[in-house]
C-alpha cells in the first residue's frame, strides 16, 4: 500500500465534500440537526403537564403539596377532582396526563412523622412525556418532604407511582447517547455509500481503474476524509449532549474517543461496501439508510430493551455494530465504564470494521463489467 | 513471440457480453512508435477493445500483451505503462485543473523533483497554462480533452490509449489535438486511437477498420486506399438522391456513396461506367462531369461493409 496514492484520494476526497454544500451539509449540518430534532422530540418537550387532584385529606399541607406541584412550572393543575371514578375519567378523556392522590391521613402521617404514601398516576401511552414526568414528580416530592421535616436526608413521602399503559419507561440520560449511535450509524453508511457509486456513474471510475492504485488504497482513500468527518460530527454531538441536553459524562473522553473510531471505521466500510455492490447513487444511499437506521433504531437498544425482544431478534442484534456503540455510549455517559468493562463490544466493533474492510476490498473490482 | 519490438499484440481476442460478440478473435499487431488509428462507426467494438487492451476489462477468451504484459494475468503491470483516456470526460469536474493533474501524478508516483518541469511542459503544449486554477467542469469540450491527455501523460507512458478523443470537438481544436500527437510520436510513444472520422484516420500510420467486433482490414491509409482493386469514379449529377439509388441498382457496381451533389461509385471494371452514366441519363438525370479518382478510406470503409 502506497501511502502517497491513499493521500491523494483522501484528499480528492475531502475538496469534492467541501466544494459541495449538499454533501457538507450531509456531513455537518444533518447530525447536528437530527440530535436537536431528535433529542427535543424525546427528551424536552415537556412542560405544563396536566394534571388534576383528587385531595381526600384537604389540609393546609395537602395544599401546600399541590402549590408546590403548581410552583416547580411543570405542572398545571387543570382541575381538583370530587369522586375517585373522575380520575379514570380524566386521564382516559386526556384532560389530565397525571393525576395526584392524596389519601385522607396523609398529613396525619407527615405530622407524626411517619411514612406518608402519595398515589401518583402517570399516562404512560406517551412515554417519553411519561419518563419526564415521572422525573418531575421524584424531585417535587422529595423537596417537598425536605421542607416539611425541615431538611432531614430521608424524604418521609412515600410516593408509589404507578405507570398506566405502558409500565416499561426510559429516562433522558439513557436516550440521548444512544442517539448519538443511531443518528452516527446513519450518518456514517450514508457519507460513504455514495463514493464509489458516484465515480461509476459520472465516469470516472473507468479512468481511475486504469491507473496503477490498489484496490485497498482506493478504499482507504475513500475512508480516511469520511473518518475525519465522522469523529467531528461525534465531538460535536457529545458536547452538545453534555452542555444542551445536560446529560453527565462520568467516563473517559479518550475512551470514547477510541471506541467511536471503531465503530467509524465498521461503519463508514459498510457504507463502502453497499457502494461498492450498488453501483448507482440512488440504489446506494437507499440501502444505506434501510441498511443502517432501520437495525440502529429499532434493534440497538436504544429505543427497545433488547432483554424484552423475542429470542430470534435478539439474536440479530448481534450483528448490528449500532447495538455495541449504544452500550458503549450509555456505559461511558451513564456509569463511567471503563475499557476492561466494554472489553465485549470493543471486540465485536473490531471484528465488525475489519470484516466489512476487507469485504468491500475483495467484492471491489478493478474491471469494468 | 517477440514481445520486444511490439507494443500491442492481441491474440485471438474475444469479448461476448450475454451471448452478443463485441469483439470476435481480435489478432493484431502494433509495433512501438506507430500510431494506430481504429476506425469504425458507434457500436464497432472500439471502446470494448480499449478497455480490454488497457486491462479495465476482462476478454471472454484469448490474449493479448501490452508492452509486454498479458491483459489476463499481468493488468496492472500494464496500468503503470499506459496512459488511457476514456470516451467520456473522466477527470474531476469539481476539481480544478491543476488539482486533476496533481491527483494523476500521485497516483502514478510521479517523483516530487520531476513534476514541476513536467507539469509546465504538459500545460504549455495543451495551451492550458492560464486556466491552472479553473475547476474543470468550466472548460470547453476541446480543453477538457486537452487536460484528460495531460494527466493521461503525467507519468510519461509508453503507450497511450484514447478512446474517440476528438468526440464532439471543435475543428480547431480537433487540430490543436492532432498537432499535439504528432509531438508525442516524435518523442517515441506508441499511440492507439479510436476515432468515428475517417478524416481522422488519415492521419494514422496505420488504420485499422472496425465493423461488428471485426477489424475488416488493418494498413496505412496509402494503402489501404490502393487496396480496393476497384476503379473509382466521381460524378457530378442532378438530383444525387435519386442518382444514387439508380447506381446503386446498376451491373458492375460495388458501392455507392454521396458527397453533396457528388457520387462516389466504385465499379467492377472500369467499362462499367458508360452503363452507369447510360442508366442514368435515360432516367432523366443529368450527368455533368465525371472523373475517375483515388478512394478515400471513406469509400473503402462503405465498399468492404456493402460488399455481400
Amino acid at each position: 500500500m502506497k501511502l502517497i496514492r491513499v493521500r491523494a484520494i483522501a484528499k480528492k476526497e475531502l475538496i469534492q465534500v467541501l466544494r459541495d454544500p449538499l454533501s457538507l451539509a450531509m456531513a455537518f449540518l444533518m447530525p447536528v440537526i437530527l440530535l436537536l430534532i431528535f433529542g427535543y422530540a424525546i427528551t424536552m418537550d415537556v412542560n405544563n403537564l396536566r394534571t388534576v387532584v383528587y385531595d381526600l385529606d384537604k389540609s393546609s399541607l395537602s395544599r401546600e403539596l399541590v402549590a408546590q406541584f403548581r410552583e416547580s412550572g411543570y405542572f398545571t393543575i387543570v382541575t381538583i377532582l370530587d369522586r375517585p371514578s373522575d380520575v379514570d375519567a380524566a386521564l382516559d378523556a386526556n384532560r389530565g396526563q397525571v393525576a395526584l392522590w392524596i389519601p385522607a391521613d396523609f398529613s396525619e402521617n407527615l405530622r407524626r412523622g411517619k411514612v406518608a404514601p402519595l398515589q401518583v398516576v402517570v399516562d404512560g401511552s406517551d412515554s417519553n412525556t411519561a419518563t419526564i414526568a415521572l422525573g418531575y414528580l421524584e424531585g417535587v416530592t422529595e423537596r417537598f418532604g425536605q421542607r416539611v421535616t425541615g431538611g432531614i436526608a430521608r424524604a418521609p413521602i412515600d410516593a408509589r407511582v404507578r405507570v398506566w399503559y405502558n409500565p416499561e419507561l426510559k429516562s433522558r440520560n439513557y436516550i440521548i447517547p444512544g442517539l448519538i449511535a443511531v443518528i452516527m450509524a446513519v450518518i456514517a453508511a450514508l457519507l460513504t455509500s455514495l463514493t464509489i457509486a458516484r465515480e461509476w456513474e459520472r465516469g470516472t471510475m473507468e479512468q481511475l481503474i486504469a491507473t496503477p492504485v490498489k484496490t485497498t488504497e482506493l478504499i482507504a482513500g475513500k475512508l480516511l476524509p469520511y473518518f475525519f468527518i465522522g469523529f467531528i460530527d461525534v465531538a460535536v454531538s457529545v458536547a452538545m449532549t453534555v452542555f444542551i441536553f445536560d446529560v453527565p459524562l462520568r467516563g473517559s473522553l479518550l475512551l470514547l474517543a477510541f471506541l467511536t473510531s471503531l465503530f467509524l471505521f465498521g461503519g463508514l466500510s459498510l457504507g463502502i461496501l453497499i457502494s461498492v455492490v450498488a453501483k448507482s447513487q440512488l440504489v446506494a444511499s437507499q440501502i444505506a439508510m434501510v441498511v443502517s437506521f432501520l437495525p440502529a433504531f429499532l434493534l440497538s437498544g436504544f429505543m427497545y430493551a433488547i432483554s424484552n425482544m423475542p429470542l430470534p431478534l435478539q439474536n440479530m442484534t448481534r450483528i448490528i455494530p449500532a447495538r455495541y456503540f449504544v452500550a458503549i455510549l450509555k456505559g461511558i455517559f451513564l456509569k463511567g465504564s471503563t475499557l476492561r468493562q466494554l472489553a465485549t463490544e470493543t471486540i465485536l466493533l473490531t471484528i465488525f470494521g475489519l470484516l466489512t474492510f476487507v469485504l468491500s476490498v475483495r467484492k471491489f473490482k478493478k474491471r469494468i463489467v | 513471440m517477440d514481445t520486444n519490438t511490439a507494443a500491442i499484440k492481441a491474440e485471438t481476442l474475444t469479448k461476448t457480453f450475454n451471448g452478443n460478440i463485441a469483439l470476435d478473435s481480435l489478432t493484431l499487431e502494433i509495433k512501438k512508435g506507430e500510431l494506430f488509428g481504429l476506425v469504425g462507426p458507434d457500436g464497432a467494438g472500439k471502446t470494448t477493445t480499449m478497455r480490454l487492451l488497457t486491462a479495465i476489462m476482462e476478454p471472454t477468451s484469448g490474449d493479448a500483451w501490452v508492452a509486454g504484459h498479458s491483459v489476463l494475468k499481468e493488468g496492472e503491470r500494464i496500468k503503470e505503462r499506459i496512459g488511457y483516456m476514456s470516451q467520456k470526460f473522466g477527470l474531476y469536474e469539481d476539481l480544478t485543473v491543476m488539482e486533476n493533474i496533481i491527483f494523476y501524478a500521485d497516483l502514478y508516483e510521479v517523483p516530487q523533483k520531476e513534476r514541476p518541469e513536467r507539469i509546465e511542459r504538459l500545460l504549455g503544449f495543451s495551451n492550458l497554462t492560464p486556466f491552472k486554477g479553473r475547476l474543470a467542469g468550466k472548460l470547453s469540450g476541446g480543453m477538457k480533452q486537452k487536460l484528460g491527455l495531460a494527466c493521461a501523460l503525467i507519468h510519461t507512458p509508453e503507450i497511450l490509449f484514447l478512446d474517440e478523443p476528438t468526440n464532439g470537438v471543435d475543428p480547431v481544436s480537433r487540430r490543436d489535438f492532432w498537432r499535439i500527437l504528432y509531438g508525442l510520436l516524435k518523442d517515441g510513444i506508441t499511440i492507439f486511437v479510436s476515432t468515428a472520422y475517417l478524416d481522422e484516420a488519415e492521419r494514422c500510420t496505420r488504420v485499422g477498420l472496425m465493423h461488428r467486433g471485426k477489424i475488416l482490414i488493418d494498413d496505412s491509409p496509402a494503402r489501404i486506399k490502393g487496396s480496393l482493386g476497384f476503379p473509382m469514379v466521381e460524378l457530378w449529377t442532378g438530383d444525387a438522391r435519386t442518382a444514387e439509388d439508380i447506381a446503386r441498382g446498376c451491373p458492375g457496381v460495388r458501392s455507392v456513396s454521396i458527397y453533396g451533389n457528388r457520387l462516389h461509385v466504385a465499379l467492377e471494371r472500369s467499362k462499367a461506367l458508360d452503363g452507369v452514366i447510360g442508366r442514368l441519363q435515360k432516367e432523366g438525370i443529368i450527368v455533368r462531369d465525371h472523373r475517375s479518382i483515388l478512394p478515400s478510406l471513406e469509400d473503402v470503409f462503405i465498399a468492404m461493409v456493402e460488399e455481400p
